[in-house]
């Protein structure tokens, strides 16, 4: 043994733990805002506006969740974004199964005129023309309806992409030829062998079109202009803006809003992480 | 790519029978494309393609809701936007906000990429909790933000009297607000900027760096010589991907800084809020477009800076 191992290993040994402190108060940061927000809904108006802050709650309650549904309808919040982001990811979910499939298995004319078009429209941001399509909605008296709301959330250029990749890539050409063979019809390949065998494909874009759907923010302020139509994101915020100091009950609000996200995202964490890398890196 | 067998061309000589059965395949085939796109492409080009043609053209507009006539001005949107004290405060502040969170996030995200990268049961732990801000809704956190930057009760203002920092005016004070939410902005796309550096950091040859290794290089030089080159690629996606979802930026601003209490006002002016108060508060879409069409060119713009980048890697 070399008289300078000791010291070496010992370095190495000092510098693992110095990383290991570094991303555990890395992690305690990024962890900060859903811990604090957490523990206020639990906190009695006494103890949430005192110095020094308690992290923790030292006499639970949960007035601020009883509070807060006696204060604003907000079951029928947490109904609508339930009803529009169940409606969207469905919506998305067949239309992204139908065009990514054609796009991947089939040669026709203006296959790829078309494929670029989605391709150069999907990269302008909604902000970019949300403004014709809100006179749109004026036209068709659509604003302040579910219709409305829902409307530009029905399709997902990154859902068409997504699918489009996976058939082409996953599912061998030889399969639909036997089918073919056998005298299938192009619907029942569609029905009986692309489907089938894209059902991880489909459940990633479901869950990329439900979490965002969940999060939706500026169009349903723009379009929902009464509490009945209100989303979760919009009912907190208007609720903000009445109670702006009654930190318990909005954070008891914001919980309710956060926690379905981070249930779908500890049931599906390995999916979702994957699955934003490879198509964010396939573009 | 490989596609169908149907996807040949037709053999020239076929006996006439078979010739004709093979062309009505093909026929038949197209049209059943055709009939399973069309209803998909008819909403995609109602909710996505019209508008964007649409806001390019009312930008040549004075498009007033609420009024009648709605002349055809040329330029003249544009030329307003040239002398507007406000879209200029709102374009400065945006490419600021932007600058601050890609450069910032980038620069923590890639070495905690590097230390992660190791398949460990703690490293999917550390994955995880580093992630979780990507996916967890805006306006919530907006609000625990700001309930954590409150000047009296705040926890950050507590966490920083510690290090003998006195309380700060996060949301209010005119040199900070930004600044404020420019950590937020970080926090947020910290772990989706890291995950795709996971990718790349996995996807690089392990001789590489094995060999780095037998000619003593130290870890250090070992990430500044081999693996930041080899990143290249997903650096320059990253820079673009997250620049440009800064530019959209806009729940937060909302949320944070426009409650009754809080009104920096022109301190977190963002593009999209202007765009927002323009179309939606005085009404004036034509005008408003005019800016949309502004982000949307400054948005294509990067797009075309990472084209171009990619393809010169790939010809050279």
């Amino acid at each position: 043994m070399r008289p300078g191992f000791n010291r070496r290993q010992l370095r190495r040994r000092a510098s693992a733990l110095l990383i290991h402190v570094i991303l555990t108060l890395g992690a305690a940061f990024m962890l900060l805002p859903m811990v604090w927000m957490l523990a206020t809904s639990f906190k009695l108006p006494g103890e949430i506006a005192v110095w020094p802050p308690h992290l923790l709650p030292r006499v639970p309650t949960l007035a601020n969740y009883q509070g807060l549904f006696q204060a604003v309808p907000f079951p029928r919040f947490f109904g609508n974004s339930v009803f529009i982001s169940v409606v969207s990811t469905i919506s998305v979910v067949i239309t992204s199964m139908i065009a990514g499939a054609v796009f991947a298995k089939y040669r026709f004319p203006g296959r790829t005129a078309l494929f670029m078009l989605v391709l150069a429209t999907a990269i302008v941001p909604f902000e970019g023309y949300m403004i014709p399509l809100y006179i749109e909605l004026v036209r068709l008296h659509w604003i302040n309806t579910y219709l409305g709301i829902i409307l530009p959330t029905v399709i997902m250029s990154f859902g068409i992409f997504l699918i489009r990749q996976h058939v082409a890539s996953a599912i061998p050409d030889e399969l639909m030829e036997a089918a073919r063979v056998d005298g299938a019809s192009e619907w029942w390949t569609f029905r009986r062998v692309l489907v089938p065998l894209s059902g991880n494909a489909m459940a990633a874009v479901g869950i990329f079109a439900f979490i965002q759907a969940w999060a939706a923010f500026i169009w349903p302020l723009l379009v929902a202009n009464t509490p009945q139509l209100f989303n979760l994101e919009v009912g907190l915020t208007a609720f903000q803006f009445r109670f702006s100091t009654d930190y318990g009950k909005l954070m008891a609000g914001s919980t309710l809003s956060t926690l379905p996200m981070l249930i779908v995202f500890l049931l599906l964490r390995r999916r979702i992480i994957e699955n934003m890398a490879l198509t964010g890196l396939k573009g | 790519m490989s596609v169908s067998i149907l996807d040949r061309p037709l053999p020239q000589r076929l006996p006439q029978g078979e010739g004709r059965r093979r062309i009505t395949r093909h026929a038949r085939l197209w049209l059943w494309c055709y009939a399973m796109l069309l209803p998909v492409m008819v909403i995609y080009a109602y909710v996505r393609i019209w508008p964007i043609a649409r806001s390019f053209v009312l930008s040549f507009y004075n498009w007033r809701l609420i009024a009648r006539v709605r002349p055809f001005v040329g330029l003249a949107n544009y030329e307003h936007m040239l002398g507007d004290q406000n879209f200029h405060i709102a374009i400065w502040n945006t490419t600021v906000y932007s600058l601050g969170v890609v450069l910032i996030s980038t620069v923590i995200s890639l070495p905690l990429a590097v230390l992660l990268a190791r398949r460990s049961r703690m490293s999917a732990v550390y994955q995880t909790i580093y992630f979780l801000p990507v996916i967890t809704p805006l306006v919530p956190m907006s609000i625990a933000w700001k309930w954590i930057y409150d000047y009296n009760y705040g926890i950050l203002n507590y966490l920083l009297s510690f290090v003998g920092i006195h309380p700060i005016a996060w949301l209010t004070d005119v040199h900070i607000a930004l600044w404020a939410l420019v950590i937020m902005g970080v926090w947020k796309v910290l772990g989706y900027n890291m995950v795709l550096f996971l990718v790349g950091i996995r996807n690089i040859p392990s001789t590489y760096l094995e060999a780095a290794s037998l000619d003593g290089a130290s870890e250090l030089r070992k990430f500044w010589h081999v693996t930041l080159p080899l990143l290249r690629p997903i650096l320059l996606y990253v820079l673009v991907t997250a620049t440009i979802n800064a530019y959209n930026v806009f729940t937060q601003v909302y949320v944070m800084t426009l409650g009754s209490q809080v009104a920096p006002g022109q301190v977190t002016r963002v593009l999209v809020y202007d765009i927002y108060q323009n179309a939606f508060e005085y009404f004036r879409m034509g005008y408003a477009s005019a800016e949309a069409v502004t982000l949307t060119l400054i948005v294509l713009g990067f797009t075309l800076i990472q084209f171009r980048a990619f393809r010169e890697r790939e010809t050279a």
